[in-house]
C-alpha cells in the first residue's frame, strides 16, 4: 500500500506536516484500520472522507494522540506522537486545535470564557490582553455579540463557530475538524465552509477535515483521502476523484444509493425470508 | 461446565481490573497540590454538592430525630425510663443514623448528579476536547468534585445530627413532656465527644470518600451514550448505598463492637 | 462575577454552620467543658464486685459529680476489682482517710456510678492512695437468691 502510494502522486510540496504510516487499530475484535498511510502537506486543507462508521473520528483521535495505535506511527513534523512523554504530548497539543463533532463547548462557562479557556490555561497574559484576543477570535467567526451567552443558548451552528474560535485561540498550526458540517442547515453549513477556507488562508493553517458531506468538502479541500474498510481506498485532488473510474469511489463521490457498498444489511434472500413459516420475527 | 468456570474467571478478572482502574483514577486525581484556580473550582463544587444538598439533609434529619423520639418514648415510658430519651436519641443519631442516612441521601442527591454531569461532559466530548487543549480533565474536572465531596458530607452529617437532636427535643420535651433538664443531662452524661461524635465523623469521612469516588468514577468510566449515562447514574446510587451499609457494619464492629 | 460572590458566601456559611454544629455537639450534647482536664488526682479503690460499672462512669459526692472512673482492672493479689478514680484537684487533701466508696445505681435500671462519702478521720487521702472502705455493687441475682433462701429457712 505504502509503495503504491509514494509512486502514485507526490502532492503539493516538500516534507509533509503530518505523516501517518502503516497505521493499525482495533477496537475489541473489530479491526478499524488495517494499514493506513497518509501524507498531509503544510498549509493546505486535506479532507478525509468515507462512509459513516469507517473510523474517521478514530483517525483524528489517533493523530491527536488520544488513542494508541496497535501498529504503525503518526509523525507530526517528524516527531512520533505516541512516543512522547505526557508533558511533551500536551505541549504538542497546544499547537493543534480540534473542532469536535458536537462542538464540545464547556457547558458551565460562557462563550467568552470558553474561548478564553486555552489562553488562561497556557499563557500568563494580563486580563485586558486575553479580552482583546478573545474578541478578535470571536469577531473572526462573527459571534462577538454573543459573548455573554451560555453554550445551552446557542444554536448548533453557532456552537460550532464558537468551538472554532476556541480551537484557534492559541494560533495553532494544525486544526482537526471532526464532521464540521453534520446536522447543519444550508445557511450555517455555507458559513462554516467559508470560515474554514478563510481561516486556513488567513492564518496559514494546516487543516484536516473529516467529513462525509461530499459536496461541501470537495469545494474547499486541496487534497482528498477516501477511507473505507480500514484502508485508504483512493486519494487525489477533488478533480481527479471526480473522474475516478473505481466503482466504489464513484459511488461514494457521486452519492449513489446502491453499488459496491450495498444498500442492504447482509440478510437471507427476501422472498424466502417472507415465505418462511413462523419462526422468530 | 468449563465454559462457565471460564466465564466466572473472566468476570473476576474484569472486576479486578475495574477496581485497579478506579484506584489509579482516585490517586491520579485526588493527589496533588491545588492551585488558586483549583480552589475556585472547589468552591463551585462545594456549592453544588454541599450547599444544595443541605435542605434535603436537614429536613430528613429533623424528621428522623422526631420519629426516633416518638418511638423511643413509647418504649422507654413502659420502664419508667423516659428520662433516658435524650441519651437514646443522641447516641443512635451520632453513632449510626446521621452518618449512614446522610451518606445515602448524599449518594442520591449529589452522587447521582455528579455521575450524570461528568457523564454528559464525556458524552459531549468536553473531556476529550479539554485533553486536546492540553488540560488534564482529572485535575480540572474530577479533583475539585472529589475534594468537595470529601469535605461536604462530614459537614452535612454534623448538620443532620444537630437538627435530629433538636427534632427529638421538640417531640420529646415540648410535646410528650419529658423533663427538659433530664433530656440534656442524660445525653451529656452518656455521649462522649471522641467515642461517639468523633467516631461518627470518622464514619462519615469514610462514606464521603467511598460515595464520591464511586459517583465520579462511574461518570468518568461510563459508555458515552444517553443509555450509558442513565445506567451509570443508577449504578452510582446502588453501589454507593450498598457500600455505605456494608462499610457501616464493618466500622461499627471495629468502633463499638467491643473490639476497642 | 456577582453570581460567584453569592456562591462563595453560601459555601462559607455552609462550612461555618458545620463547624458551629460540631461545637454544639461538643458542648451541648457531649457536655464537654472548656476547662482543661489536666488538674485531677487519682485514688484507687478495691471492690469485691463492681457489677456493671464501666470506665468513664461518674464519681459523685452527695450527688455532685466530682470525677470519673479512669480504669478498671482485676487485682490478681486479692482477686477483686481495682478501680482507679480520677477526681477534681480541689478535693486533694480534703477527703478524710476513712472515706467510703460505694457503687450505686441511678434509678432502677440506670447506669452505675461511684458515690463517695467522707468520714471523720483528720488525716486525708493524697494522690495515689487507696480507699479502704468500699461497698460493692448490688447484684440483683444475689439479692433474689438471699430473699429466696430466707423464705425457705422460714
Amino acid at each position: 500500500m505504502f509503495d503504491n502510494f509514494t509512486g502514485m502522486a507526490e502532492p503539493m510540496s516538500d516534507t509533509p506536516f503530518v505523516a501517518v504510516e502503516g497505521l493499525h487499530f482495533a477496537r475489541g475484535d473489530k479491526e478499524i484500520f488495517r494499514g493506513v498511510d497518509m501524507l498531509i502537506q503544510r498549509g493546505g486543507i486535506t479532507a478525509i472522507m468515507g462512509p459513516s462508521g469507517s473510523g474517521k473520528t478514530t483517525l483524528l483521535k489517533l493523530i491527536g494522540g488520544q488513542l494508541m495505535p496497535d501498529a504503525g506511527r503518526v509523525l507530526i513534523e517528524g516527531q512520533d506522537v505516541h512516543r512522547q512523554s505526557r508533558k511533551a504530548l500536551f505541549s504538542m497539543r497546544q499547537r493543534m486545535g480540534m473542532l469536535f463533532q458536537s462542538g464540545a463547548l464547556f457547558s458551565d462557562l460562557s462563550v467568552f470564557e470558553n474561548v478564553a479557556f486555552p489562553l488562561r490555561v497556557h499563557t500568563d497574559l494580563p486580563g485586558t490582553m486575553v479580552r482583546d484576543l478573545v474578541l478578535m477570535k470571536l469577531e473572526a467567526v462573527g459571534l462577538r455579540g454573543a459573548r455573554e451567552l451560555m453554550p445551552a443558548e446557542l444554536s448548533g451552528g453557532m456552537a460550532r463557530r464558537v468551538a472554532l474560535a476556541r480551537a484557534i485561540a492559541l494560533d495553532p498550526e494544525l486544526i482537526l475538524y471532526d464532521e464540521p458540517f453534520v446536522g447543519q442547515d444550508p445557511i450555517s453549513m455555507g458559513v462554516l465552509v467559508q470560515l474554514i477556507k478563510r481561516l486556513n488562508q488567513a492564518l496559514g493553517l494546516t487543516s484536516i477535515v473529516v467529513s462525509h458531506d461530499i459536496k461541501e468538502t470537495l469545494t474547499i479541500a486541496d487534497y482528498v483521502y477516501v477511507v473505507a474498510d480500514g484502508q485508504v481506498m483512493a486519494h487525489g485532488t477533488p478533480k481527479s476523484l471526480d473522474v475516478d473510474q473505481d466503482p466504489r469511489v464513484s459511488q461514494f463521490v457521486h452519492g449513489e444509493p446502491d453499488g459496491p457498498v450495498p444498500f442492504h444489511y447482509p440478510a437471507v434472500d427476501f422472498i424466502s425470508d417472507m415465505l418462511s413459516p413462523g419462526g422468530p420475527r | 461446565m468449563i465454559q462457565r468456570i471460564r466465564r466466572l474467571g473472566r468476570r473476576g478478572c474484569d472486576l479486578l481490573e475495574a477496581f485497579g482502574r478506579a484506584g489509579i483514577f482516585l490517586v491520579q486525581s485526588a493527589v496533588g497540590l491545588p492551585s488558586r484556580e483549583g480552589l475556585y473550582l472547589w468552591v463551585r463544587q462545594m456549592h453544588f454538592v454541599g450547599v444544595l444538598s443541605l435542605a434535603i439533609v436537614l429536613v430528613s434529619g429533623l424528621f428522623i430525630g422526631m420519629v426516633l423520639s416518638l418511638q423511643g418514648y413509647t418504649i422507654l415510658v413502659d420502664f419508667g425510663a423516659e428520662d433516658a430519651l435524650g441519651q437514646m436519641v443522641a447516641l443512635s443519631l451520632l453513632r449510626e443514623l446521621a452518618p449512614v442516612v446522610a451518606a445515602l441521601l448524599f449518594a442520591g442527591r449529589a452522587g447521582s448528579a455528579l455521575t450524570a454531569e461528568i457523564g454528559l461532559m464525556k458524552a459531549t466530548e468536553q473531556l476529550t476536547s479539554m485533553e486536546m487543549i492540553g488540560v488534564d480533565p482529572l485535575r480540572r474536572v474530577v479533583a475539585p468534585r472529589l475534594w468537595a465531596g470529601f469535605v461536604a458530607l462530614p459537614l452535612l452529617t454534623v448538620g443532620f445530627g444537630v437538627v435530629g437532636i433538636y427534632g427529638g427535643y421538640l417531640v420529646g420535651v415540648d410535646w410528650l413532656g419529658v423533663f427538659e433538664g433530664s433530656y440534656w443531662s442524660n445525653m451529656q452524661a452518656s455521649v462522649d465527644f471522641i467515642d461517639d461524635v468523633g467516631n461518627g465523623i470518622i464514619k462519615s469521612l469514610v462514606f464521603a470518600v467511598v460515595v464520591t469516588w464511586i459517583a465520579v468514577f462511574q461518570g468518568y468510566d461510563l459508555v458515552p451514550t444517553s443509555e450509558g449515562i442513565s445506567r451509570a447514574t443508577t449504578r452510582t446510587v446502588v453501589y454507593s448505598s450498598l457500600a455505605v451499609l456494608g462499610l457501616d457494619f464493618v466500622l461499627t464492629a471495629v468502633m463499638f463492637g467491643g473490639l476497642a | 462575577m456577582k453570581r460567584s460572590k453569592t456562591m462563595e458566601l453560601g459555601v462559607g456559611l455552609f462550612m461555618l454552620a458545620g463547624i458551629l454544629g460540631l461545637v454544639f455537639l461538643g458542648l451541648r450534647v457531649s457536655g464537654m467543658t472548656l476547662q482543661t482536664p489536666g488538674d485531677t488526682f487519682r485514688l484507687e479503690a478495691n471492690f469485691a464486685n463492681i457489677g456493671g460499672l464501666k470506665p468513664r462512669a461518674r464519681v459523685t459526692m452527695a450527688g455532685v459529680t466530682v470525677g470519673r472512673v479512669a480504669a478498671i482492672e482485676l487485682d490478681t493479689d486479692w482477686y477483686d476489682a481495682r478501680v482507679v478514680l480520677e477526681l477534681d484537684d480541689d478535693l486533694q487533701g480534703q477527703l478524710s482517710r476513712d472515706t467510703t466508696a460505694a457503687i450505686l445505681t441511678s434509678g432502677l435500671l440506670g447506669e452505675q456510678y461511684v458515690g463517695l462519702s467522707v468520714g471523720g478521720d483528720p488525716e486525708t487521702l493524697a494522690d495515689g492512695d487507696t480507699i479502704r472502705d468500699t461497698q460493692s455493687a448490688l447484684v440483683l441475682e444475689e439479692l433474689i437468691q438471699q430473699f429466696v433462701s430466707n423464705m425457705v429457712s422460714d
